[in-house]
C-alpha cells in the first residue's frame, strides 16, 4: 500500500508541474480567447536564454531579471506584430499564427544559444526524504509550492485588480470591451507578458528536473489534456486536471502498463481527457458556452 | 485579354456545371497533365524523382486529405501522420498476409482501414467542438505510433519496426523503377484529386462547408451533423491512409512508426495553410512550397555562403523561415497560395484594365 501512495504522490507532485505550463495557457485562453501553442516554446526560450546567461557568468537573480525583460519584448514583439493584425479573425487562425509563432521562437533560441542539453541547478536539494513512511522529493516539494503561490497571485490579478477585470471583460466579449474603451493592445501586452514569465518559472523548474534542451517545448503536449479536463478557462482547473493527469499517468503506467507492454504514459493522459470530454464536454472548470444561430 | 471569354455561353447545365467552364482553362489542364504523364518521365532524373516529384505529389495528396476534413468540414486536426501510418501498414500488412491479393487492392484495403479508424477516433467530433477536439487527433497520434512501436506483428516482427516495400508489382508491369514509381504515384494523386474535387462540390461537400461556417445553424436547417462529421473523418482518413502507403511503397521504400511522427502532421498542416484551406489546388501549391523551399535553402547557403552554416544551423533558419511565413500568410492572405492564383487569374482575364 505504501508503494501504492509513493507512486500517487510523486504522480501528484509531477502533474503539478504540468499544471505550470498549463496555467500559462489559461491566462491567454482567458483574456483573448487564443489557444497558445507557443506556450511550449517560450518555456524552452526562456530556460535557455536563462541558463546561457548563467553559464555566461552572469549573477542568478541578474540572469533571471534579463530573462524576463526579454520575455517582455517578446510579448511586445508578439502583440504588434502578430496579434494586433489579427483582431477579430476566428479563433483557429489565431491557433495556427502561434503555431508559426512557436517555430519561430524554437529556431530563435536554439540559433542564439545552440541545441545542446544544458545542465541546471537552482540550489535545491534533490534528495528524497522520508514522511510517515513515503519518501517525497524536496525537489517536488518545491515545485509544488512555487505552483501554489503563483496560483494565488494570478487569482488575486483577474479577480482584484482594475487589470484583471479589464482581462476578463475582454475575453468575454473583445467589441464590447474596446467600446467602453478598454485598451486592447495594452492588456494582450499584459498578459502575454505574464504568460512569459509563468513559462520562464516552469522553464526553471522543468530545466532543474531534466535538463535544459529541446524536449522541453514537447511538455505543451502534456499541458493539453490537463488543460482539457481543467478546462481552458480556469486557473484552478489547471491545477486540478495537473494532478488528476499526473497521477493517473504514473498510476497507469505501473499498474496497467506492465501487461500491456508499457510506455502507455504517452498516450493515457490523452484517451483519459477524452473520457472526460464525453462527459464533460468543457472540462471540470470550464465555462459552458451557449450557442445562438 | 489572356482570357477570352466572349462567345463562350453555357447551354446546358451539364456544361455549366463543368469543373473548368473555360476552354482555356480546359486546354492549359489537359496540356499540364499530359506534359506531367507524357514528357516528364522522358526528361526527369533520378535525383528529380525519388527526392523531389514523388515526395511531392505525396504530400500533396496527404494535404488533400487534411484539407477534406480541416478547410472543407473544419474539424481541426493534429493526426494525420498516424492515418499515413495506418495506411501504410495496413497495406503491408494486407500484401503480407493475404496470399495473391493484388497490389492495388491492398491500397484501396490500407485506405479503409484508415477509414474506420479515423471514424473512430472522429467520434468524439459529435460530442466536442473546436479545440477540443486537438486532444482526439493527437490521442490518434501518440496511440498509433505507440501501437506499431509496440506490437511488432503489425511489422511482420522486424525487431525496430521497419517494413520494406515488396515489389511493385500492377497488373503484371514492374512500376520499381523511379519513373514506374512516379507515374504510380501520379495517376493515384490524379484519381483522388479528382474525386474529392467532385465530392466537395457535390451535396456532400456543401455539407461539410455549412458544418465548417457554423455548425449549429447547420444543424437547425436539417443537416444530418454526426453522419456529416464522419464521413468527413473517413474521407479524409481514406486519402491520408492511400497518401501513407505511397509515402511507404513508392517514395521511401522502407518505413518506421517513427517516420509518421507529430512533425509529419505538422507538415501537413502547413501545406493547407499555406497552400489555402478549402481548395483543392491549394494543396498542389502549398505542397510544392513546403518541398522545395527547404531544397531551395540548402541550395542557397551551399553556393551563397560556401556551407557557412552547418546543418543544424540551417535547419533553425529554416523553422524561422517557416514560421514566419505561416504568420505572413495567416495575416496577409488567410486564404493562401490558391487564393493569390485566383486573383492573379482574375487579373490576367481583364488585363490590360485593372478591373
Amino acid at each position: 500500500m505504501n508503494f501504492f501512495f509513493e507512486v500517487l504522490l510523486g504522480g501528484l507532485l509531477a502533474g503539478l508541474m504540468y499544471s505550470l505550463v498549463a496555467i500559462g495557457f489559461v491566462l491567454i485562453y482567458k483574456a483573448s480567447g487564443v489557444f497558445n501553442f507557443a506556450q511550449g516554446s517560450m518555456v524552452l526560450f526562456s530556460a535557455l536564454t536563462f541558463v546561457s546567461l548563467l553559464e555566461r557568468g552572469i549573477a542568478f537573480w541578474f540572469a533571471f531579471g534579463i530573462t524576463l525583460l526579454i520575455m517582455l519584448l517578446l510579448a511586445w514583439v508578439i502583440e504588434r506584430f502578430v496579434l494586433r493584425k489579427l483582431v477579430n479573425r476566428p479563433p483557429i487562425t489565431l491557433f495556427m499564427a502561434t503555431l508559426g509563432l512557436s517555430y519561430i521562437i524554437e529556431g530563435l533560441a536554439q540559433l542564439f544559444w545552440g541545441a545542446q542539453v544544458h545542465g541546471l541547478e537552482l540550489g535545491i536539494n534533490d534528495e528524497p526524504f522520508e514522511f510517515l513512511g513515503i519518501l517525497l522529493s524536496q525537489f517536488d516539494l518545491f515545485a509544488a509550492a512555487v505552483a501554489g503561490t503563483l496560483v494565488l497571485l494570478l487569482s488575486l490579478l483577474f479577480d482584484k485588480t482594475r487589470t484583471g477585470i479589464a482581462l476578463r471583460a475582454v475575453a468575454d466579449d473583445q467589441l464590447a470591451a474596446l467600446a467602453v474603451g478598454i485598451k486592447l493592445q495594452k492588456l494582450w501586452f499584459i498578459v502575454w507578458a505574464v504568460a512569459g514569465f509563468v513559462g520562464l518559472v516552469a522553464g526553471l523548474l522543468w530545466g532543474a528536473r531534466l535538463g535544459v534542451q529541446f524536449s522541453l517545448s514537447l511538455i505543451v503536449l502534456k499541458a493539453l489534456p490537463v488543460l482539457i479536463i481543467g478546462g481552458f478557462t480556469s486557473v484552478g482547473g489547471a491545477i486540478a486536471g495537473g494532478l488528476i493527469i499526473g497521477a493517473s499517468e504514473k498510476l497507469a503506467e505501473v499498474f496497467i502498463g506492465p501487461y500491456i507492454g508499457g510506455g502507455i504514459e504517452n498516450w493515457f493522459p490523452y484517451a483519459l481527457a477524452m473520457l472526460f470530454l464525453l462527459v464533460r464536454p468543457a472540462g471540470i472548470f470550464g465555462e459552458r458556452a451557449i450557442e445562438r444561430v | 485579354m489572356f482570357y477570352r471569354e466572349s462567345g463562350q455561353f453555357s447551354t446546358s447545365y451539364r456544361s455549366d456545371y463543368r469543373i473548368f467552364r473555360l476552354y482555356q482553362e480546359r486546354w492549359m489542364f489537359l496540356l499540364g497533365l499530359m506534359f506531367a504523364f507524357l514528357v516528364v518521365p522522358f526528361i526527369g532524373n533520378d535525383y528529380w524523382f525519388s527526392a523531389i516529384l514523388i515526395p511531392y505529389l505525396v504530400l500533396s495528396l496527404a494535404g488533400l486529405g487534411l484539407n477534406l476534413l480541416t478547410g472543407y468540414a473544419g474539424q481541426l486536426s493534429l493526426g494525420s501522420a498516424a492515418f499515413m501510418a495506418i495506411g501504410a501498414f495496413a497495406t503491408y500488412n494486407f500484401h503480407l498476409r493475404i496470399e495473391g491479393l493484388p497490389f492495388l487492392f491492398c491500397f484501396l484495403l490500407g485506405g479503409f482501414t484508415a477509414a474506420l479508424v479515423g471514424v473512430f477516433f472522429g467520434l468524439p467530433s459529435l460530442r466536442i467542438k473546436g479545440f477540443y477536439l486537438l486532444v482526439s487527433t493527437l490521442a490518434a497520434q501518440f496511440f498509433v505510433q505507440w501501437v506499431l512501436t509496440n506490437f511488432s506483428w503489425f511489422s511482420n516482427n522486424n525487431s525496430s519496426g521497419v517494413i520494406s516495400a515488396p515489389p511493385l508489382l500492377v497488373f503484371g508491369y514492374d512500376f520499381s523503377s523511379p519513373a514506374g514509381r512516379y507515374l504510380l504515384t501520379l495517376t493515384t494523386v490524379v484519381v483522388f484529386a479528382y474525386l474529392s474535387k467532385c465530392v466537395v462540390r457535390s451535396e456532400l461537400g456543401r455539407n461539410w462547408m455549412a458544418v465548417r461556417d457554423m455548425d449549429t445553424a447547420a444543424a437547425v436547417i436539417g443537416i444530418p451533423i454526426a453522419k456529416t462529421k464522419l464521413l468527413a473523418f473517413a474521407c479524409s482518413s481514406f486519402i491520408l491512409g492511400i497518401a501513407g502507403s505511397l509515402w511507404a511503397f513508392t517514395y521511401l521504400g522502407t518505413v518506421e512508426p517513427h517516420g509518421f511522427d507529430l512533425t509529419r502532421s505538422f507538415q501537413i498542416l502547413f501545406i493547407i495553410i499555406i497552400g489555402g484551406m478549402g481548395s483543392i489546388l491549394g494543396n498542389f501549391l502549398g505542397a510544392a512550397f513546403i518541398v522545395l523551399l527547404p531544397a531551395l535553402l540548402s541550395n542557397i547557403s551551399a553556393s551563397l555562403l560556401a556551407g557557412s552554416i552547418d546543418t543544424g544551423q540551417l535547419e533553425n533558419v529554416q523553422k524561422i523561415i517557416f514560421g514566419s511565413l505561416i504568420i505572413f500568410f495567416l495575416i496577409k492572405e488567410p486564404d493562401g497560395l490558391a487564393k493569390i492564383w485566383q486573383t492573379f487569374k482574375q487579373r490576367a482575364r481583364v488585363w490590360p484594365l485593372r478591373f
